[in-house]
């Protein structure tokens, strides 16, 4: 008896399923696009403002924002993409791995969307085959590396924003004395973290920025150059700052230490000043990663995040290549910043943020050379991956695990087995 | 000397062991359970404590069914669960009563050939089976994930039941067929009777990775309409990995219909499990 | 063959009704896209050019220093998750069964029906639970080591190399008891009465009963087992994908196959996904779990088979 029961409830399912299906064929005569995208944390700002905006603008246009997680989203991404099943709007990570998508004919080129002309070329470099001729992908956003501090914090324990890495250092050493909080706010489990936070974060200081990343790129430089060690050693510093038990702390752990105001001292990048003007309940600032000596030049990695593109596959290419244009509009420009502060435009339309740490942020692009993240570009192409041996090696260096000098070693020696500079 | 006392004292030693462990296995989930019901600042500050009058709080959960259909998830892992299973348990048996039951050509290979299914993982042909489900229109259906799911448990399937079926005396088949029962009805009627305790074990081992499983579900079914639990749940916790409340929220939402169905039918799937041995 | 072969030789079309709906499936489903897929591994593909290239990739896999460590590395990091697996998952489930068998026991139901309890969850949910109970920051587990008067042995165990692999062996363990305890359970449960009977009569009891009597004859029971979790363990991937990410950290600590073939296969970050050296390592574990199989089929089964009543 209590089979033919459960049977019943399944049929019952299995028509409703049915129905909802159905139900969502009826509205057949919009259009509606698809965005494939990673950034999952946003869902609720593209549902409430960004869409709506489109839609009102171009009626007949329907627009479904469909975030993967971003640590499937490449795979998922991927095979969608062969199999002909992705969306028709396809946000593109930055260089190599969106480049591939070009080259296998999965992305269409953007370089006749109207509104184009309002990037430079450096903030399309990033979506641009190495010739720069064709752009596959309309930028969208870059975002700033730096340190967002507890205003509260520093004014207990009696400490300044440093400006120089000693001043850096003695307010982490008070702050420790003092006992009240975790001088620095990261972990060392989730790998990437400690990369990106910490070496892509102060590194720009030591390897002169673009200058660096350059001679880097053209074999004139070397990971085990003095330039480039010294991130490392600097970070192997941090160590004992940093929260007990942080070799399991992820990310979110980070997040929450800072935000529950336990932490002084917060490795940021621009996009978690949304998550903590949610959270945090003192009074946030911010400041630029400490140079050397006073007076020397400081550099920061604005470094040039997200695009989106089209799906060569895309069954409305018209309607995909009005939303693109849309994208590089002064509005989108004005509603992707403000919604998400700390993701900051790559137009050249004036953007007035409302945020105030936000504006900080974007402050130092006037006082700051600013360069992008050193493994991105070309360097990440072969086996073993620059990017990825990255994230252990400073995890491993802040770990103790490895020293600076091996690690350096170790990438450099990864590198060269299969990169050879251009002659 | 009485036996009594040493009697109860291994009594009190069995149910101490079993309840130390009994703890081990159910207390991680209660810990999630109870938090979620508590405000930020209790979760972070008392993680221990039960939530009380001050610290109770339905925040997380204000904000997770605020974002997503969590019934609508469960029902579509419903679906596809019994659905896949129906397939595997159906097409299984009757694979492996023709194994077992008759000497013909090709038999040791056709037993080999579905065994070795059970050595890799089935997502590594995931580009092929995609491109098909894509010719076929099946994309984003859950009709796709059971297809799946039903090819990827029919080798554990045939491997289990074939040893069960090995197992049935052959007289009952035979008395069967001189009574002129044809061999459709000695598998259903006869056959198939005896084998299910073997049946209930093939269901719990292949219904436990497809009710878990992510990987088919992102890639085959990611539509809001056809998304399952466990990617529901997933795409939640990415979204709201800091906000504590709402992550707890959806683990529990998550984890509450598995248990409840799981409490509703255990004692069904572990009579069936030992159904055998009980006679 | 007892029985009268001639009797059903004419036209035996069940066999073919019985047969072709699972190899249908199976074939089409199962069979012919991982064929699609370790066929890549003989070929290469340089600037959207797919060449074959014989036994060329496996070359590399074993010959090139960085794969082969890599390799090396995620496989004795397998043998070791397997080792915990065997070393507490069975032991563990097998003592839980015996307790369960115990007769007249009180509250039976209830056991069993927690013990298996997390079995049922998913990865994401056990995952997820064990990185927060296990988070240094959360501090649920210092809390109850302090308690227990043990604070001082905590550690950052998911983060640090030499416990990260235990410790998520462990939560794997933990998840998956209920699978070995009950299937023990029903072996303990099959063994006829009068076996026990007569090992009563000859005064056998309690736990030396289960030594001498019982634990043999559950010796098929357990070579299943061990069979089935192998086979689990060396296809697992999702736990350690959730709890420690793609990149298997803490320094690729908790490496296992599963994890290095996904991130091969499927790319991560920056890395774009290399079908060809997946589809070798894909290959090289199919040939792993085979041999395997094979062996406990033809050789262990074979001789566990005479024990069987």
């Amino acid at each position: 008896m209590p089979r033919i029961n459960f049977r019943s409830t399944v049929l019952g399912s299995t028509a409703l399923a049915v129905g909802v299906l159905l139900s969502s064929a009826a509205f057949a005569e919009d259009v509606t696009l698809t965005i494939e995208s990673w950034r999952n944390d946003d869902l609720p700002i593209w549902q409430e403002k960004i869409i709506p905006a489109f839609e009102k603008a171009n009626p007949g246009i329907k627009v479904v924002f469909s975030p993967t997680a971003p640590t499937e989203y490449n795979a998922a991404l991927n095979t969608k993409l062969d199999a002909g099943t992705a969306g028709d709007l396809i946000t593109c990570r930055p260089f190599d791995a969106s480049l591939e998508l070009f080259k296998k004919g999965h992305l269409t080129s953007v370089n006749d969307i109207a509104g184009m002309d309002t990037f430079n070329a450096v903030a399309k470099s990033a979506w641009s085959t190495d010739d720069g001729a064709t752009t596959f992908c309309v930028p969208m956003a870059s975002v700033i590396h730096g340190f967002i501090y507890n205003k509260d914090a520093f004014a207990k324990v009696g400490v300044e924003v440093p400006k120089t890495e000693e001043e850096f250092f003695a307010a982490l050493d008070k702050i420790k004395k003092e006992g009240t909080y975790v001088p620095m706010a990261m972990g060392t489990a989730d790998q990437w973290e400690a990369a990106t936070m910490g070496y892509q974060n102060i590194g720009p200081n030591y390897w002169h920025g673009e200058d660096g990343r350059k001679a880097l790129i053209a074999g004139k430089e070397k990971l085990t150059d003095a330039d480039w060690v010294a991130p490392y050693q600097t970070l192997a510093r941090w160590a004992d700052y940093l929260g007990d038990g942080f070799k399991a702390q992820t990310y979110p752990d980070s997040q929450n230490m800072f935000a529950l105001g336990r932490a002084a001292i917060y490795p940021a990048g621009s996009w978690d000043i949304s998550v903590f003007n949610t959270q945090a309940e003192f009074k946030m600032g911010a400041f630029y990663p400490p140079v050397k000596k006073d007076g020397d030049t400081c550099y920061i990695s604005d470094h040039a995040d997200i695009a989106m593109g089209a799906n060569a596959k895309s069954a409305h290419p018209e309607e995909t290549k009005k939303f693109l244009a849309w994208l590089t509009s002064a509005d989108f420009a004005d509603i992707y910043a403000n919604s998400l502060p700390g993701f900051f435009s790559l137009s050249s339309h004036e953007v007035k943020l409302q945020d105030p740490l936000a504006q900080e942020f974007v402050n130092w692009r006037g006082a700051c050379k600013t360069t992008i993240r050193s493994t991105y570009q070309i360097l990440s192409r072969g086996t073993p991956n620059l990017e990825n041996e990255t994230w252990g090696a400073s995890a491993n260096v802040i770990n103790g695990s490895e020293t600076p000098e091996v690690a350096a070693k170790r990438l450099q020696d990864g590198l060269d087995s299969w990169y050879k500079p251009a002659p | 000397m009485s036996q009594v006392p040493i009697f109860r004292m291994r009594r009190a030693v069995v149910h101490g062991l079993l309840g130390g462990y009994t703890l081990i296995a159910i207390l991680p989930v209660l810990l999630i359970i109870m938090n979620s019901f508590k405000d930020r600042k209790a979760i972070f500050n008392h993680p221990l404590s039960p939530p009380g009058p001050a610290s109770f709080s339905l925040i997380g959960y204000e904000t997770v069914l605020k974002q997503g259909d969590f019934l609508a998830y469960f029902q579509n892992s419903l679906i596809v669960t019994i659905g896949s299973l129906f397939f595997i348990l159906l097409f299984g048996a009757m694979a492996s009563f023709a194994l077992t039951e008759y000497r013909f050509r090709g038999n040791v290979f056709i037993g080999l050939f579905l065994a070795l299914g059970v050595m890799v993982p089935i997502r590594l042909g995931t580009i092929a089976i995609l491109e098909m489900m894509a010719k076929s229109g099946l994309v984003n259906s859950l009709f796709a994930l059971i297809l799946v799911y039903t090819a990827q448990g029919l080798p554990l399937a045939c491997f289990v039941l074939s040893e069960f079926m090995r197992t049935v005396s052959a007289d009952l088949k035979n008395a069967g067929r001189v009574d002129g029962l044809s061999e459709y009805v000695v598998f259903f009627r006869l056959v198939l009777p005896l084998v299910r305790p073997a049946m209930a074990t093939v269901a719990i081992f292949s219904m436990i990775p497809i009710w878990n499983d992510l990987w088919f579900p992102l890639i085959l079914a990611p539509s809001e309409a056809t998304k399952t639990i466990t990617l529901g749940t997933q795409v939640f916790i990415g979204q709201f990995v800091t906000n504590w409340n709402a992550v707890l929220a959806a683990l529990t939402l998550s984890l509450t219909p598995a248990l409840v169905l799981y409490l509703i039918f255990s004692r069904q799937l572990i009579r069936g499990l030992t159904a055998g041995a009980v006679k | 063959m007892s029985e009268p072969v001639h009797i059903r030789r004419p036209r035996r079309w069940h066999i073919a009704v019985f047969l072709a709906p699972a190899l249908a499936v199976y074939t089409t489903l199962m069979v012919i896209p991982l064929v699609e897929t370790l066929r890549l591994s003989l070929f290469t593909e340089q600037d959207q050019v797919r060449s074959f290239v014989g036994l060329g990739n496996f070359i590399t896999l074993f010959g090139d220093p960085r794969w082969a460590q890599a390799f090396w590395n995620a496989l004795l990091n397998n043998i070791e998750f397997f080792s915990i697996h065997m070393a507490v998952q069975n032991p563990v489930g097998i003592a839980l069964a015996a307790l369960l068998s115990v007769p007249r026991l009180r509250g039976r139901a209830a056991y069993r029906t927690t013990l298996f309890m997390p079995t049922m969850l998913s990865f994401v949910v056990i995952g997820f639970i064990w990185k927060l109970i296990l988070s240094p920051l959360w501090g649920v587990t210092p809390s109850i080591m302090a308690a227990i008067g043990l604070k001082s042995l905590f550690g950052p165990w998911l983060g640090q190399e030499d416990t990260a692999l235990i410790a998520v062996s462990l939560v794997s363990v933990w998840q998956y008891i209920g699978i070995p305890m009950m299937l023990i359970y029903a072996a303990l449960l099959s063994i006829p009465e009068e076996v026990i009977e007569a090992a009563e009569c000859d005064g056998v009891v309690g736990v030396a009963q289960f030594w001498k009597i019982k634990l043999p004859l559950i010796l098929p029971a357990i070579g299943l087992i061990s069979v089935l979790t192998f086979v689990a363990n060396f296809n697992a991937f999702d736990l350690i994908y959730v709890s420690q990410g793609a990149l298997a950290g803490p320094n690729f600590a908790t490496d296992i196959l599963g994890t290095f073939l996904y991130r091969t296969f499927f790319g991560h970050q920056l890395q774009l996904g290399d079908q060809h050296m997946g589809a070798t390592i894909a290959t090289v574990m199919f040939l792993i779990i085979l041999s395997v199989v094979a062996f406990y089929l033809l050789v262990i089964q074979r001789r566990m088979r005479r024990y069987e009543f």
